[in-house]
């Protein structure tokens, strides 16, 4: 490697080095990061405690078939699949018991497959 | 079956439900238009005089369906043909709202329930039938059979001076009608003035009746904005098991009791449980039914009654006084 490509090398990591130290100035710690897993007909865990107004990632994951997850009080809505995870980013503003329901049809028991969200 | 069952004994029991609070309604399908200008322009599409229009709305049928609550099967679906059967005369055509089968994991098994359905049904004299899929027909395939037996999941057609769309909220597999068919409803309504009578017919509702229980289609705010501009709109929907009536703007909503189980009135706590109302052997078939839609397309009206299937006319185990209990209907 000559020294040209060294130093443009050193400089783009100069670079990202700086650009990620802004991401964190900017943004502060990373939002806390909740797993959900899914499988018919049950949401693992069924009740998820969540601190109002506290930034939380939601990490979607799916054991078996494609399962929703929707949540009408925190406009969550999202699908996820065996190996196709989703991810979404709330902030919880009211604090109270919340429904979460899967709505994408996974079988007889998709009826009732739902879990909880509390705000504290 | 029980005795013979006309028009007059459907009128009469109607009426007295009536009286009990709240089954027969009358609607004015769009008062203020000329109906024969109007009826000549939906005549002339398919060579169909505009005038009186006799429908009946069947729903849930869940052919396959086996356990708690019901012990049934098909029991009801069956008792309903014969009802439909003895009406005189008999109706133009049958709407089934959805849920007509109850789903399999096993592709095989499922189909077998589409040809049981069929059986049943086409035990009925009207040859006329359309059908929308329940997401129990069509979630897990993607409508796949549904297509196979019936054709297409959403479509449109005129009848006596009356539009009717079928629309299909199942089949992407989660309670939702979809851009592109939103797109195919705003095409096939341009054709028409504000004026016209329209009857909707989907299995989902098309507003957050009760989101926690899966009672909505998110996007239904979006096909109900297409449909805002038309003064006369009325949607007829399944699903969830029991009679609702709602208003929306300019659009009358009503859901259809099944036959198969009932789902008692959604309590207001978000997270309680949905359990259908338990079987009871005394009277086997409460709070299922069927639904005449009458009208005149001319005239631009349209009346919905709805008749449980405990009278005793159509059970014969059961007196008028069971449709007469305060509180059986919204």
């Amino acid at each position: 490697m000559n020294t040209f490509n060294k130093f443009l090398i050193a400089s783009l990591l100069t670079l990202l080095l700086a650009a990620a130290t802004v991401v964190v100035a900017q943004t502060g710690t990373p939002p806390r990061v909740v797993e959900i897993s899914a499988k018919k007909f049950e949401f693992t865990p069924n009740v998820v405690t969540l601190k109002k107004d506290e930034p939380v990632t939601i990490h979607f994951t799916s054991t078996d078939r494609a399962h929703g997850l929707l949540v009408k009080a925190f406009k969550i809505d999202l699908d996820a699949d065996l190996g196709k995870p989703a991810d979404v980013t709330i902030t919880p503003h009211e604090a109270g018991s919340f429904a979460a329901i899967c709505d994408h049809y996974c079988g007889s028991g998709h009826g009732n497959m739902k879990m909880t969200f509390v705000v504290e | 079956m029980a005795k013979p069952f006309d028009r007059r004994s459907f009128m009469r029991l109607s009426a007295a439900s009536l009286g009990a609070g709240a089954l027969l309604r009358f609607m004015p399908f769009g008062t203020t238009v000329n109906g024969s200008t109007l009826g000549t322009l939906l005549g002339a599409r398919n060579g169909e005089a505009p005038g009186p229009f006799s429908i009946v709305q069947l729903s849930d049928t869940h052919v396959g369906f086996q356990g708690p609550p019901d012990p049934l099967g098909t029991k009801a679906f069956e008792r309903a043909v014969d009802a439909v059967n003895a009406l005189d005369p008999q109706p133009d055509l049958i709407l089934f709202t959805g849920d007509l089968t109850h789903d399999s994991e096993d592709p095989a098994e499922h189909a077998k329930r589409f040809a049981a359905f069929k059986t049943i049904s086409g035990r009925l004299r009207v040859k006329k039938r359309m059908h929308v899929p329940g997401e129990h027909d069509a979630a897990l395939d993607g409508g796949t059979l549904f297509r196979e037996h019936f054709g297409e999941t959403h479509y449109s057609f005129d009848h006596r001076g009356v539009h009717f769309v079928a629309l299909d909220n199942v089949s992407a597999g989660k309670p939702i009608v979809g851009a592109e068919q939103i797109a195919w409803l705003k095409k096939d309504l341009a054709r028409y003035p504000k004026t016209a009578p329209i009857v909707v017919f989907t299995h989902r509702p098309l507003f957050d009746l009760k989101p926690e229980w899966e009672w909505f289609t998110s996007d239904g705010d979006e096909v109900m904005n297409v449909l805002a501009p038309y003064d006369a709109v009325t949607v007829l929907y399944g699903h969830i098991h029991r009679l609702n009536h709602t208003t929306l703007g300019k659009s009358q909503h009503y859901a259809a009791r099944s036959l198969i189980f009932a789902f008692p009135e959604p309590p207001a706590t978000s997270t309680a449980d949905k359990k259908p109302l338990p079987f009871d052997k005394t009277q086997p078939f409460r709070n299922l039914g069927i639904r005449e839609i009458t009208g005149n397309g001319a005239r631009h009206t349209l009346s919905v009654n709805d008749v449980e299937l405990t009278s005793r006319e159509l059970s014969g185990t059961e007196g008028v006084q069971q449709i007469l209990k305060t509180g059986d209907f919204l």
